[in-house]
């Protein structure tokens, strides 16, 4: 079983503070880490791969740095590991670099000898669209399960997954190929082995450019995509109001007070 | 494509540097200089120069205009779940209302399902003023490829100018793979949404870089223009029972209708299930906690006040309480009349999730923390003293 995992480097966000003076983002010393999201899928991946055989490609579409990203994958059981980097793929929106990927994952069928499942996190930290993954199946014409949270079995071609809804999940089953989108629910990411690390180290890394993936140069980056940023500002915040000082019996007493209404109104 | 500093202009005044939502543009030796690998060419940097030293040129195909007018209409897609139109349904039914008023035009709304009669009629009464019903016993619940055709089909046959749908787990699944095949842009988690009165295009609003900026998106050669909208971001319109809309049913072959996946199974865990976003009260915790068993002590606070318990990032990401817990940019928006906030410092990408809340507490340690430059009362102190003592005294006042 061929599986394609695909990735996406991030801004470790969790800590990114705003300079209260300009009101802009600051960016020293923030870290990039793999989508958290997409830990999730790599796991699954090389999960699937451990009960079914087989090999995960692992793909990113990003900067020649995002090469970090795939190395980590690598770490943790991924076989194969291709970086799509081009110029062309500046300005991408969620449409063109959905339909990149399609473009490099049907040149690593090509390559690795087909695939039968694609995985991908649901949403990545940054952007927090979740519209790549189903882009992704769309250009490919493959069936998708979104926000699966469990894999319960592989039989016969198919696939049967759980999927998380908002009032608890579906119980799905998907011919092969699919593609997932996976939730944080799925498994708990494995820490690198020490052997990981190591062919991690020298394992050898495709990159791919936008000829090499056969791509339409009118669908890639700022003109393949239709959406364009306008303008970008800094949200206006409401003001804080009142504080409540004194011992905690007076804090508590004077809280119920301004809160009785609220609560009973 | 490309971008780049007229260094004879450029000052080094760094007013772009603070502009680059990408982080892209550095100075150096007083000229700024782009760093391409980072740039996303957003232009965001352009008009912020002051010396016009920032030039960036579009393919022409980009500023050709299309003719669209043969285009109507501001559309909903109406997610229905056993029949019942979801409430971000009706919130977007009263938003597309005051878009299409702007423009002049209708507000139609997709039904898909089956038995949804009773939902169209109540869609037309949040201000829909066409309802396309596509009732079938195979459509009852969601499925991808499905939904989708039958989306693209009524897309390609009325051709609508905008089209939204909640941001939930069905929205952004449908809408994904139906812009991808209509050729359109989608636009995710809006939080604003308006017409440019000059170019009479969607000015689409979202927060970017987990909600520290925010940007605003257009896509003015493609139509429908589309965007998703979380739950709550817009008002429930005021129902009006004697409103009169047309409903037109809209029936489809089998083959239309086909879906490669199969559903086996609908399963509700209604002990699991937390209705953060239809809460009234919400007390919500965050790292302070410190772990599982403190979160009791939230709990107890909540049933007093008939509250649900939610979480900040921090203490999700730790696991001390489910992901369906979690409030903020990756988890759930809310806006509750009283949102008490315990321990949480207020990082941005949760107050994105809850400052629309009418009446915000918080309870925190330290008194720079950004969660009090929102909060309508702010209480500088232990929350393990204070919360248990709000227990109480609620208990009291409330007579519980």
């Amino acid at each position: 079983m061929n599986i394609i995992v695909c990735i996406k480097q991030v801004p470790e966000t969790t800590d990114v503070r705003i300079n209260p003076e300009t009101n802009t983002l600051i960016r020293d010393g923030v870290k990039s880490i793999i989508n958290p999201f997409d830990m999730y899928a790599i796991e699954a991946g090389v999960r699937l791969k451990e009960k079914m055989g087989g090999k995960v490609i692992v793909i990113t579409m990003g900067p020649p740095q995002a090469e970090a990203a795939l190395r980590e994958a690598i770490s943790m059981g991924c076989d194969e590991a291709v970086l799509v980097s081009d110029r062309a793929f500046a300005g991408s929106d969620t449409w063109a670099t959905s339909y990149t990927l399609s473009c490099a994952i049907r040149k690593a069928a090509k390559e690795f000898g087909g695939y039968d499942v694609v995985i991908c996190g649901k949403q990545a930290s940054d952007g927090d669209t979740a519209q790549v993954g189903p882009g992704i199946s769309t250009h490919l014409d493959i069936p998708q399960v979104t926000y699966v949270k469990k894999i319960e079995e592989v039989k016969d071609n198919t696939v049967k997954v759980e999927r998380m809804t908002e009032e608890g999940y579906d119980v799905i089953s998907a011919p092969l190929p699919v593609l997932f989108t996976v939730v944080k629910e799925i498994n708990e990411p494995r820490i690198p082995s020490l052997k990981g690390m190591m062919r991690a180290k020298s394992a050898k890394i495709a990159v791919w450019t936008a000829k090499d993936i056969d791509a339409d140069p009118k669908d890639l980056g700022l003109s393949g995509s239709p959406t364009n940023v306008v303008r970008i500002f800094t949200p206006a915040h409401r003001t804080g109001g009142q504080m409540i000082t004194g011992e905690t019996g007076e804090i508590v007493a004077k809280v119920a007070g301004l809160l009785k209404e609220v609560i009973t109104g | 494509m490309s971008i780049k500093i007229i260094t004879e202009k450029c000052t080094g005044c760094t007013l772009c540097v603070k502009t680059c939502p990408f982080g892209a543009i550095t100075v150096v030796n007083k000229k700024a200089i782009i760093d391409l690998h980072k740039c996303n060419l957003c232009g965001a940097c352009v008009p912020a120069c002051k010396f016009k030293a920032i030039l960036l040129e579009k393919p022409a195909a980009a500023a050709e205009k299309k003719d669209f007018s043969d285009h109507k209409g501001v559309w909903v897609f109406a997610e229905q779940k056993k029949g019942k139109v979801q409430s971000v349904s009706f919130e977007l039914v009263g938003k597309a209302r005051e878009l299409a008023d702007k423009l002049g035009t209708y507000v139609g709304a997709v039904l898909i399902g089956h038995n949804v009669d009773l939902g169209a009629q109540e869609l037309v009464s949040a201000g829909a003023d066409t309802v396309y019903v596509v009732d079938e016993p195979q459509l009852a619940n969601f499925l991808d490829e499905a939904y989708s055709k039958v989306v693209i089909k009524l897309i390609r046959k009325y051709k609508p100018d905008i089209m939204l749908s909640g941001a939930t787990i069905i929205g952004r699944s449908l809408m994904s793979r139906v812009a991808i095949t209509v050729d359109c842009g989608l636009t995710a988690d809006c939080t604003g949404l308006d017409i440019d009165p000059d170019r009479k295009i969607l000015l689409q609003t979202r927060p970017a870089f987990g909600g520290n900026i925010m940007a605003t998106i257009i896509s003015p050669n493609h139509r429908p223009q589309m965007a998703t909208v979380r739950h709550k971001v817009f008002n429930q319109p005021a129902l009006d029972k004697h409103r009169k809309g047309k409903i037109v049913k809209e029936t489809f072959t089998a083959s239309d209708l086909s879906n490669r996946t199969t559903l086996l199974d609908v399963v509700e865990e209604v002990e699991n299930l937390v209705n953060l976003a239809e809460a009234d009260i919400i007390v919500s915790g965050g790292r302070a906690l410190g772990n599982h068993e403190n979160f009791k002590m939230l709990e107890e606070l909540a049933q007093v006040l008939g509250a649900a318990v939610g979480a900040s990032r921090a203490a999700v990401d730790s696991g001390w309480m489910p992901y369906s817990h979690q409030v903020g940019q990756t988890g759930r928006t809310v806006a509750p009349k009283l949102y008490i906030a315990c321990g949480i410092s207020g990082q941005i990408q949760h107050l994105v999730g809850m400052q629309s809340s009418k009446v915000i507490v918080a309870i925190n340690k330290d008194p720079d923390a950004p969660i009090f430059k929102v909060a309508t009362y702010g209480i500088v102190g232990d929350i393990f003293e204070i919360v248990p003592a709000l227990t109480k005294k609620f208990k009291e006042v409330l007579h519980k």
